[in-house]
């Protein structure tokens, strides 16, 4: 059983979301997405100052298996991006929800948080994918 | 293995090969002759004679060993197409030699243009495209210039399932349209509903495979390109799958606009490693004026190419010449080897042998992907519940069947489908080796059993262990450098 922490939010995409309480908030995958997907070989990241739509492609991730696009979970302006990903790809695979995050967001519609799900609806929506 | 590279030693050389010096370029004007070195291994003729078969002792191929590489048509590539495809007159023919000198290569171009036309059920093929992908970009562009010439600006989205072969987003990316994907239901049939809800006056096309990836025929085709065609959208075919269907079922019958086909993969051209391949397009009435050239018309007696000026509107040209020649000509000799009668022979017997083998997996414990349907000319199983309950995953088990003398079968795609194998026999195949991949797979499965590290460390018999592919796609190294 993968590893989601009670105290993020979660996309159906398999993005996580942490709040940061200023407004902002920062994106990465989940651990199970990771799972998945396998030895990340490649992260592309949106540009700092890019303005994302909620459930828009923002970033790409290929591993040995497969390349896939990361949907933002959110609305908001991109202030800060993870750029040690580019040269060390793995720690996506090592830390998912620490040293692995992707993106921080300055949101411009805090409301959205409530679309996303918590830790146990997405426990049960990975459970259900199994089956 | 060391490189030929690294076994070359200044001024070694062939006796019967290259000129040591510009004084031996007798004839060659000057101005062509280069002024420096090629950098090239220096080595004698014995030493490339042994190097070269040494690297092919080493190769897993169609050829030695039962290739069931899903989606792939890895079939026996008959000697015959090879023979004819290189008697002298065709070999020697430069390809900037005129048509008037050109005549029997260009009828038999001519004469493959049709069968290809008559067995898929299009108006008119183009052979230029030299790939499979290079065929679907040919065909969007196709479907792009279409709408054009009709004013139709506002089509900006191609369909595409998420069962599809990564190519065709990519395709359609490349001649700037949007891709809204489709889900696939859980019958493997795409879902109607969802097909519903992203139609609309901004749908270009739907890009399909039919049989799909997922190796089952969509039932639901003929709603699906009545759907696409009202809303004003068109129908690409993407004939990866082609095999399945030979003879039997033609797309241009079910409503598709445009079609590419892997000619090496459904008609029997060697393929793989990157090899030069073929991807002809097929057309409605509603695209010929697009078509790439060049094509060969019939002109009184003789044959001649069309080009740019006998087609207008044509998306122009995709390659210098008229595809890969030789691929081209092994084809034509193939599709004459099999006939009229010989073509649906093809679909029956890949259609059999898949659900035969999917039958005896089955009764073996395997799990199908999708029970419920006959397979096509493929099929899929998910070794989930292995990878789960005894943490050996469909890798491994790929892996080890490299120790029972068979090549992988194609490895975790569909994406949509976890931990599967995607299989395709093929019809050449006979029932004793059907039969040994089963025994081979129930095989593999008691050693995951009962000794799951020995499938785990697979191979052990080939001639390199298993690659680091992570290392190899985090630091890529192409090319060699020279020792220093």
């Amino acid at each position: 059983m993968s590893n989601i922490p009670s105290e993020l939010k979660y996309a159906k995409s398999h993005e996580w979301v942490r709040d940061e309480g200023d407004g902002t908030v920062v994106v990465g995958i989940t651990d199970h997405a990771q799972e998945q997907l396998g030895d990340l070989v490649f992260v592309e990241l949106p540009e700092v100052g890019s303005l994302l739509n909620a459930g828009g492609e923002c970033a790409v991730v290929e591993s040995v298996k497969a390349a896939s696009d990361i949907y933002s979970p959110m609305s908001g302006e991109v202030v800060a991006v993870n750029a040690a990903l580019e040269e060390a790809p793995e720690t996506v695979n090592e830390d998912a929800y620490g040293d692995g995050w992707l993106f921080k967001l300055k949101l411009s519609d805090l409301g959205e948080a409530d679309e996303l799900l918590d830790a146990e609806a997405y426990g049960a929506q990975i459970e259900a994918e199994e089956h | 293995m060391t490189l030929i590279y690294e076994a070359s030693r200044a001024g070694r050389r062939a006796t019967a090969q290259a000129p040591s010096s510009r004084d031996d370029c007798g004839g060659i004007p000057e101005r062509f002759l280069r002024d420096t070195q090629a950098r090239l291994p220096e080595v004698s003729e014995l030493q490339a004679v042994r190097h070269y078969t040494r690297l092919s002792r080493k190769n897993f191929s169609i050829d030695t060993e039962f290739y069931p590489l899903g989606s792939c048509t890895m079939k026996y590539n008959p000697r015959a197409s090879n023979t004819l495809a290189m008697l002298p007159e065709f070999l020697a023919r430069h390809p900037e030699a005129p048509a008037s000198r050109s005549q029997g290569y260009l009828a038999c171009l001519y004469d493959l243009q049709q069968i290809l036309k008559a067995v898929t059920g299009m108006r008119g093929v183009s052979l230029t495209p030299t790939a499979g992908a290079q065929g679907e970009f040919a065909g969007v562009a196709m479907i792009k210039a279409y709408h054009e010439a009709r004013g139709d600006q506002g089509r900006t989205e191609i369909l595409v399932p998420d069962a599809a072969h990564g190519t065709n987003p990519a395709s359609a990316v490349m001649c700037g349209y949007r891709i809204r994907e489709i889900t696939t239901g859980s019958d493997g049939d795409v879902d109607i509903e969802a097909l519903r809800s992203v139609l609309g006056p901004q749908t270009a096309g739907i890009m399909l495979t039919n049989p799909s990836t997922v190796g089952v025929f969509d039932r639901g085709i003929e709603t699906i390109a009545r759907m696409v065609h009202d809303a004003g959208g068109l129908l690409y075919y993407d004939g990866a799958n082609l095999n399945a269907i030979l003879g039997k079922v033609r797309p241009g019958d079910m409503g598709f606009d445009v079609i590419h086909m892997n000619l090496h993969k459904t008609f029997s051209t060697p393929h793989g490693g990157g090899g030069p391949g073929a991807g002809p397009v097929g057309v409605s009435d509603r695209l010929l004026p697009y078509l790439p050239v060049p094509m060969v018309a019939r002109d009184g007696d003789g044959y001649r190419w069309l080009t740019e000026e006998d087609c207008p509107q044509s998306i122009g040209r995709l390659h210098a010449f008229a595809g890969n020649a030789g691929v081209l000509l092994r084809a034509y000799v193939y599709a004459l080897m099999l006939g009229r009668e010989g073509m649906p022979r093809v679909a029956e017997f890949s259609a059999l042998n898949a659900n035969y083998l999917l039958k005896r997996l089955q009764a073996a414990g395997f799990e199908a992907a999708y029970p419920e349907r006959r397979a096509t000319h493929e099929f899929i199983l998910t070794l989930r519940r292995q990878a789960k309950s005894l943490q050996v995953n469909t890798m491994d088990f790929a892996k080890r069947l490299l120790d029972y003398g068979v090549h992988a079968p194609t490895t975790y795609f569909p994406l949509l489908v976890p931990e599967c194998l995607l299989i395709e026999p093929t019809e050449t195949e006979d029932m004793e080796t059907l039969d040994g991949f089963v025994a081979a797979m129930v095989s593999i499965q008691r050693e995951a059993e009962e000794d799951p590290d020995l499938v785990r460390g697979a191979p052990h018999t080939m001639s390199v262990k298993r690659l680091d592919d992570v290392r190899a796609a985090r630091e890529l190294d192409l090319a060699w450098k020279g020792n220093g």
